[in-house]
């Protein structure tokens, strides 16, 4: 069976798709390579058959790379994305993350630069064949820490979860220090590993790092699992979650909130309903709301729709997400808009607990 | 040379996030606005279409609604409306800060 990966290369230069079409025919892997000139292609490609990487150039006339990597990390979660640029401007990188990527590369300008490129290619494409895993968002960050150190890798694991971001340095298989906020060490890492969603880079190693950390990679790991464990809530008879159940009674009573509406990303219609006599009205708003500026957040390549706030003489609403469940929020309409926001915040911070 | 003269690609641009305001008419006509022209009409149209249509599906759901803020992690666009048009503010978000090298 042959098992050479597939990549797919989009750039709408197509001398510089031959470049990369030789340079990558160097990796140890000897992927298949396909190239494609302009996005809307390289989505029927995709579409046609199945490919375990996309390299996309950024810069292309109709659809741009950042609109395609949009599309693609919603059609096809498990497909590794690489987005290249030429590009210096910080925006995009923080764009192309937040879309998802797993990784955002410069255009190698040295044969330095072409080296680690291809090292990191071959790294992504490693892993695929390896049982296959990315980033955070769909899977656990322990699964990735715990290859790195099986493997005895040597890299900085940088990851980023909204605002937040924390970096993890792996020394020839050992955790050497962690560091999120004004966190470091032991901390740091059992922080990082409380969060449930996020993205990941892996930067070069550093090995002048001063250790922090001297548990084994073990011991950390199942001391966070235990941690994660003792957090997760149970399911009700009904098949509820209880932690999706019973906490939102409590959000129903916060102050100034009207209603809530939840539900499991994915699912039809909402689960869980407080404070509505006839839900399904509000349900419908709110679900053609979320997938409208979604949409729209695809189209300008801004990223996840986060939160989307909503004023009236009758009633605020909030709709946002949070760890693949969705929420409509009805507050009191004598709320000024700052202080929904600083409800909401609590209200998140009170279901995240 | 190496690979450096082959990656220089003078165009096309890439679209970055604008700052800035423009207003929208009840027929979705772009009235006025201080977008920068290098940011595509298209898709302003495109969120002047979506805008609008959020608030009247809001009063057709008796829900009627003054003003939206929609937030992206790399953008937030606010929307208040304007006799069945709606005046629309986009602010680009700055990246988040990156970690501190000790």
């Amino acid at each position: 069976m042959d098992r050479r990966p597939k990549i797919l290369l989009t750039d709408d230069d197509p001398d510089l798709l031959e470049v990369f079409r030789e340079t990558l025919g160097q990796l140890p892997s000897q992927p298949e390579i396909h190239t494609a000139t302009s996005g809307a292609r390289a989505l029927a490609m995709l579409e046609a058959e199945e490919f375990q990487l996309l390299i996309c150039d950024l810069k292309m006339p109709k659809m741009d790379g950042l609109q395609v990597l949009a599309i693609v990390r919603r059609k096809y979660p498990p497909l590794r994305t690489v987005a290249l640029t030429a590009e210096v401007d910080e925006q995009f990188r923080s764009r192309a993350y937040a879309l998802g990527v797993d990784l955002f590369w410069h255009k190698p300008a040295t044969e330095q630069e072409t080296k680690m490129f291809l090292e990191c290619i071959e790294s992504l494409l490693g892993r695929e064949t390896e049982g296959g895993f990315r980033g955070v968002q769909s899977k656990s960050l322990m699964d990735i820490i715990q290859l790195e150190c099986i493997s005895q890798s040597s890299s900085v694991l940088r990851i980023t979860n909204g605002s937040l971001s924390g970096k993890i340095w792996i020394q020839d298989g050992d955790l050497v220090d962690a560091e999120a906020a004004d966190l470091r060490g032991e901390s740091a890492f059992q922080k990082i590993l409380s969060w449930k969603a996020g993205n990941f880079e892996m930067l070069p190693a550093e090995p002048s790092r001063p250790r922090t950390i001297d548990k084994s990679y073990n011991a950390l790991l199942l001391e966070s699992a235990q941690a994660m464990d003792e957090s997760r809530g149970v399911v009700t008879a009904e098949g509820v979650p209880q932690s999706l159940a019973s906490p939102l009674a409590q959000l129903s009573k916060f102050e100034g909130v009207e209603f809530v509406l939840a539900r499991k990303a994915g699912q039809e219609g909402y689960q869980v309903a407080r404070g509505l006599e006839n839900p399904e009205r509000m349900a419908a708003w709110a679900q053609q709301n979320l997938v409208r500026f979604r949409r729209l957040g695809e189209q300008l390549g801004a990223g996840p729709l986060e939160q989307l706030e909503a004023f009236g003489p009758q009633r605020h609403v909030t709709l946002a997400c949070r760890e693949e469940t969705e929420f409509c929020v009805g507050w009191q309409p004598t709320l000024a808009p700052d202080q929904v926001r600083e409800l909401m915040k609590k209200l998140l911070a009170l279901w995240a607990s | 040379m190496g690979l450096l003269s082959l990656f220089a690609k003078p165009a096309p641009t890439l679209v970055r996030l604008p700052s800035g305001s423009f207003a929208v008419d009840r027929d979705g006509r772009v009235l006025t606005g201080t977008l920068p022209s290098s940011f595509p009409a298209s898709l302003v149209n495109d969120i002047a279409r979506e805008v609008r249509a959020a608030f009247s599906e809001a009063a057709a759901a008796q829900l009627p609604l003054a003003e939206f803020v929609i937030n992206y992690p790399s953008l937030k666009i606010s929307a208040r409306e304007l006799r069945g048009g709606a005046i629309i503010y986009l602010s680009p978000k700055a990246p988040s800060s990156p970690m501190r090298q000790s």
